[in-house]
């Protein structure tokens, strides 16, 4: 959309303020409300990470307390686990970026009548339920003894995002003007010298927004790690955090709680960075509706 | 866009054109090999692994033997099956379809009319449960449905009884732990929607004399019915696939209670070491998705014809 018609929309929408406004307490209300609600069980894990004798309970601890997160920032239980969980993020995000940065590239530059259909084969790979998949691909690495392997695991969750990723980037890609390119492909530059000195730093943000997209599902996946990695030194944070959960989890929350909230700020700070660059526009529907 | 249409060849047969434009699609292969080995290789591997006894451990394990339609003969007789395939409806049923789809709308419409602080505040809010790792949110939907976890002790307050969710009504916990944390993609995708609708068009409706509800049902739920059917598609296939929010809080438990056809699939693998069975399983997990994914992509391509 362009600009302009946004501004000429917020012009026209600004008008029936008054009515507006009396509608808004109501709204404000209910709000409110339904924003309790989801803070709650949120409230719990801050307050818990704070209390060295937390419990299940939401409560506002006796005496603030670092504890939980001392206890917690030892190199086995946390720091190695959470460099796992780098290495395997930022693996499956390169991975899945080059390659779909590769595949977008003649999608979003040349007409052919693969196009159309590779694009909704993708898409409907997308929609392939990713839970249901584990138990074959198990097997299948069994057989290939891929079992126990980073660089398995991490080709295997590239691929699993890089529906998502291909057509996010061809969109970002569509949004790059061809006459630049065209110029160099006159004086006699490839495609793909095209794509790596021109394209490529034109799109930078949209690329920024691909990978970091990937890398937050990648850090916050707990089921394909879980089936895949076997031992305990290559387990990612989610992992671990879990066999902490069984161990010592009905004795220890407030160590539980401090151990979520360090392994979740490195998404957060990435999705508010996301959020702040992307506006207003979503970019994850709008790579959903193509 | 820079077209050198492909459909007609030049009357002079030059191959090596030919062969370059074919050669452009190239860059394509990596995708395309990644997408085969580790997508379309696991659903066809699954179609014929769940023809054999495979299992986690001991000697099926190195060779599965062949044992043509058992697994799935075992399926059809088996009475956890049905109460799986239940349960998971009802799950997205009531969590997604109803739960997430409908709270989303009405944070989005409700965020219209709010005041924008209030409405950022809130939106961090929903937002921040979904952005989350997911083996975070499970943990605190687990401390706040425990036995004297939060609810418990708001139901206290208000002097209401304090079941014990996870035992007694372990459904009901995981289909609002998962509203909790999904909602916020409906908000977002509806969000987007409705800030598509033209101002002018709601403005006339009002000079008309449409009341709230009326607006909504005949003006803005017809002009954003694509966001709708994309959304009810999209939620429907995130929820099919939760596995680490039931197997957090409930492990499926207690006594099959909450086995999702995600967690019967694990279970049967990994907990009892029958690939072969845990396959069959997964297998129809994978259709149902399959089948779901095909009317959304049919969604998509009547969209945009």
């Amino acid at each position: 959309m362009t600009t302009a018609a946004q501004a000429s929309r917020r012009a026209r929408q600004a008008r029936p303020s008054r009515s507006r406004r009396r509608a808004g307490l109501p709204a404000d209300a209910a709000l409110l409300l339904i924003g309790a609600c989801f803070v709650l069980p949120l409230l719990w894990l801050v307050l818990a990470s704070l209390d060295a004798g937390a419990g299940h309970q939401t409560r506002v601890p006796g005496e603030v307390s670092l504890e939980n997160f001392v206890a917690v920032m030892t190199p086995g239980l946390l720091f190695h686990p959470l460099w796992n969980s780098m290495v395997l993020s930022a693996g499956t995000a390169a991975v899945n970026l080059a390659a779909a940065v590769l595949a977008a590239y003649p999608l979003s530059r040349y007409q052919s009548r693969f196009n159309r259909p590779f694009l909704y084969a993708v898409l409907f790979g997308t929609c392939l339920p990713v839970t249901a998949i584990m138990v074959p691909v198990y097997g299948l690495f069994v057989q290939l003894e891929l079992l126990d392997s980073m660089p398995a695991t991490i080709f295997f969750m590239a691929t699993t995002t890089l529906p998502m990723a291909i057509w996010m980037t061809k969109n970002f890609m569509d949004a790059v003007p061809v006459s630049l390119e065209e110029a160099a492909w006159v004086d006699g530059a490839s495609g793909l010298t095209a794509l790596r000195t021109i394209v490529l730093p034109l799109m930078r943000q949209g690329l920024g927004v691909v990978f970091i997209f990937v890398f937050i599902q990648a850090w916050g996946n707990f089921f394909v790690p879980f089936v895949l990695l076997l031992s305990e030194a290559r387990q990612p944070a989610a992992v671990s955090i879990f066999s902490f959960f069984g161990q010592h989890g009905a004795v220890a929350y407030g160590q539980l709680a401090a151990f979520s909230i360090l392994y979740s700020v490195p998404v957060l700070a990435l999705y508010v960075i996301v959020a702040r660059g992307a506006g207003s526009s979503f970019a994850l529907t709008g790579a959903m509706k193509g | 866009m820079p077209v050198l249409p492909l459909q007609r060849p030049r009357s002079t047969p030059r191959i090596p054109a030919r062969l370059r434009r074919k050669a452009r699609l190239l860059p394509v292969l990596p995708a395309i090999l990644l997408l085969l080995v580790f997508l379309a290789g696991p659903v066809l591997w699954a179609f014929h692994a769940s023809f054999t006894n495979a299992a986690l451990t001991g000697r099926n394990a190195r060779s599965p033997g062949w044992v043509g339609l058992d697994n799935y003969q075992r399926l059809v007789t088996d009475p956890v099956l049905p109460l799986s395939l239940a349960l998971t409806v009802l799950f997205v049923g009531g969590s997604a379809i109803l739960g997430q789809n409908l709270l989303g709308l009405t944070i989005a419409v409700l965020m219209k009319q709010a005041r924008k602080p209030v409405a950022a505040v809130v939106g961090t809010a929903v937002v921040a449960a979904w952005v989350l790792p997911e083996i975070v949110a499970a943990f605190a939907a687990y401390a706040y449905f425990s036995r004297d976890g939060t609810l418990n002790q708001l139901l206290g307050w208000l002097g209401l009884g304090q079941p014990d969710w996870l035992y007694s009504f372990p459904m009901v916990a995981i289909m609002l732990a998962n509203v909790w944390r999904g909602t916020a993609f409906s908000m977002l995708v509806y969000r987007a929607a409705l800030d598509d609708i033209p101002a002018d068009v709601t403005e006339a409706a009002l000079m008309d004399g449409a009341g709230g509800w009326q607006r909504l049902a005949f003006i803005t739920l017809p002009m954003i019915r694509s966001s709708i059917a994309t959304n009810l598609m999209l939620i429907t296939l995130q929820t099919l696939a939760v596995f680490t929010l039931v197997w957090v809080m409930t492990a499926g438990g207690p006594s099959n209670s909450s086995t999702t056809l995600p967690v019967l699939a694990y279970v049967e693998a990994f907990k009892f070491g029958d690939i072969g069975y845990g396959t069959a399983v997964a297998s129809v997990l994978i259709l149902i998705g399959a089948i779901f994914g095909a009317a959304y992509v049919r969604l998509l391509r009547q969209g945009k014809p």
